[in-house]
């Protein structure tokens, strides 16, 4: 079935467009629109949508979608965990983390739990150096971590 | 010199310290009135070039110099752009403003928008900060409703709006004329230069692109004027004005932001500051100003002839040079973004590196062959190399591949790139050379402190 946007996200969409000077510019914050209302994953409907609406061709909205990593081209699960593991995370223990992660999950990066609850990332540097070791848990950052605080938030995950 | 100022950071403890009431309680947005009541274009430049204000994204140029690029008459309209796609590692100084003090941004941005001749400003915010995103649109809203912002902002009839953009994850789009791309809405790849940003920017129009922290200090200057701003610094003599962000990370025992007068050196900032190393071990190296800075080891000697300038800091160690954008340069370093990455001697210098290799290789953005191979290239001999399956030939090709991505490429990620690599082989050879030949069975084997 084609995609298509509830009436309040047309309106969003409206407000977007307002924002700048041609249709071009409303790709990457349309696609991030569609993407939430599509349970977080831009499939080729979506692209499809996205070009027709914005007038691009199908060929630059999927070239946009390829480039940016936050574009899930496989759908996700229902929460996205990203672990910063570069340097001044590693450094306070972020390397750890990401296994420990993986083992308190049963995935390796990159994967989803078998009841579609967790996906697991790992992220490079989300501007949170000074605050490391830390995850992202779909919008929100935790910062200054301990395993036992992971373990918690990941519990809160696995039981929504 | 360690003098801790509050200029942007006056709130930050506060719970409601991002709202219009708690910026305007602290004199916020008399400024920007100033400005729009009495000050001409030309005037508002003036007073940015006298406070000396070095670009705080990395690159440090002037910024007052940079507003007066922009044409004085366009037939296009001209925009300002924000760059608030923070992501080098270790810098983390723009979240904070953007999230405790968003304000200072959106006055920031009426002020140089003016300067320019603008009516539009968009700042472009990295998708992962969603709070910062929600506090900035928070603080438009609340500008608009004041009328600072809209048709007739502070009674003027000089339309001014301002907006929030979005990425979707690319560090790149950190490079300005990536960024431009990215707000285009196309592949965030970099632009070749010329045409600079000031003749052909966002949408074929004049654009001025700035870092959050300058534009978030530009009210600043004009509350305590551009020269006695200029004047805080220790490195006035130096054309490099005012305070700035500091950060510190790594294995510091208080990692942070910290508001201070520019001519702190790296020993405030890893002792005073950051309360020391972890541990109360050993300094082993640090990288002064996000990672595409050089790495620098702890007994580094200041040596640079032919400049009066650093008389007083020759012979001594390079963590009592003052941080400013000259002096790491002359020294041979970088300032950057002044967020300084410390490791402990408790440290093993090759994961720290094959840590960034792996972290330049994720983000490149395949434009360029010698960056796009390069990094790539690196990154696998340095897999080798930690897995004890690596040999001394292949650690001399990182450091001609290194060097053949420098200057070879469109844009300043390359050099970003190659400036660890160089950096760490240059300092770490023993330990390189030692994994090659042991397998790292001599090293610690760790980056935890």
């Amino acid at each position: 079935m084609a995609f298509a946007l509830s009436v309040e996200h047309e309106k969003k969409l409206a407000e977007i467009l307002s924002r700048y000077p041609n249709k071009m510019a409303a790709c990457i914050p349309a696609l991030h629109l569609c993407q939430e209302a599509n349970e977080n994953w831009v499939n080729d409907e979506v692209i499809h949508f996205v070009a027709d609406r914005l007038e691009l061709s199908t060929a630059h909205v999927k070239g946009v979608t390829t480039f940016y990593h936050l574009f899930n081209r496989e759908k996700p699960g229902k929460h996205q965990v990203w672990v910063c593991h570069t340097l001044p995370c590693a450094l306070r223990g972020g390397e750890s983390l990401v296994k420990h992660c993986e083992k308190k999950l049963g995935v390796q990066v990159g994967q989803t739990t078998k009841d579609g609850k967790v996906t697991l990332r790992t992220a490079e540097c989300l501007a949170s150096c000074g605050t490391g070791p830390m995850i992202q848990v779909d919008k929100t950052y935790h910062e200054n971590l301990t395993t036992q605080d992971v373990d918690r938030i990941l519990d809160g995950l696995l039981a929504d | 010199m360690l003098k801790q100022t509050t200029y942007l950071t006056h709130s930050y403890d506060k719970a409601d310290g991002h709202t219009l009431a708690a910026y305007e309680a602290a004199g916020g947005y008399k400024s920007a009135k100033r400005v729009f009541g009495v000050l001409t274009r030309e005037k508002v430049i003036e007073e940015m070039k006298a406070a000396h204000i070095r670009g705080r994204g990395g690159a440090g140029f002037d910024c007052g110099m940079k507003w007066s690029f922009m044409p004085k008459e366009s037939q296009k309209p001209c925009y300002l752009v924000v760059n608030a796609d923070e992501g080098e590692p270790g810098t983390f100084k723009d979240r904070t403003i953007m999230e405790r003090n968003p304000h200072s941004l959106v006055e920031g941005c009426i002020i140089g928008a003016y300067a320019i001749g603008a009516h539009a400003a968009y700042i472009y915010v990295r998708d992962e900060l969603h709070l910062s995103k929600e506090r900035l649109w928070g603080a438009i809203a609340e500008a608009k409703q004041k009328g600072y912002l809209g048709k007739n902002p502070f009674d003027k009839n000089y339309p001014m709006e301002v907006y929030v953009h979005t990425g979707a994850g690319a560090y790149i789009c950190g490079e300005e004329t990536a960024l431009l791309n990215s707000l285009e809405g196309r592949r965030g790849e970099p632009r070749l230069k010329p045409p600079f940003p000031a003749q052909v920017g966002a949408f074929g129009c004049p654009t001025t692109v700035n870092n959050v922290e300058t534009i978030a200090i530009v009210p600043t200057v004009f509350q305590v004027g551009g020269d006695a701003f200029s004047k805080l610094s220790a490195l006035h003599d130096w054309n490099d004005g005012g305070t700035r962000l500091f950060g510190v990370s790594g294995h510091v025992k208080t990692p942070g932001v910290y508001e201070c007068a520019v001519g702190l050196t790296l020993r405030e900032l890893i002792y005073d500051l950051g309360g020391g190393i972890l541990g109360d071990n050993k300094l082993l190296a640090v990288i002064p100003g996000g990672s595409s800075c050089p790495v620098h080891l702890a007994d580094e000697i200041v040596d640079v002839p032919g400049n009066d300038k650093f008389a007083p800091y020759n012979g001594k160690s390079f963590l009592d040079l003052p941080l400013g954008v000259d002096a790491f340069r002359g020294f041979g370093s970088m300032l950057g973004t002044c967020g300084a990455i410390v490791m402990s001697d408790q440290t093993d210098p090759v994961l720290a590196l094959h840590n960034l290799m792996r972290f330049y290789k994720h983000e490149s953005c395949g434009q360029c062959t010698p960056c796009r191979e390069g990094c790539g290239w690196v990154e696998r001999i340095l897999d080798k190399i930690v897995a004890g399956q690596g040999s001394i030939g292949e650690l001399d090709q990182l450091h001609e591949i290194a060097s053949n991505i420098t200057g070879n490429t469109i844009c300043a990620f390359g050099d970003g790139a190659a400036q660890p690599a160089l950096s760490f082989v240059r300092k770490f050879r023993p330990q390189l050379e030692d994994y090659i030949r042991s397998g790292g069975k001599g090293q610690t084997r760790s980056l935890e402190a």
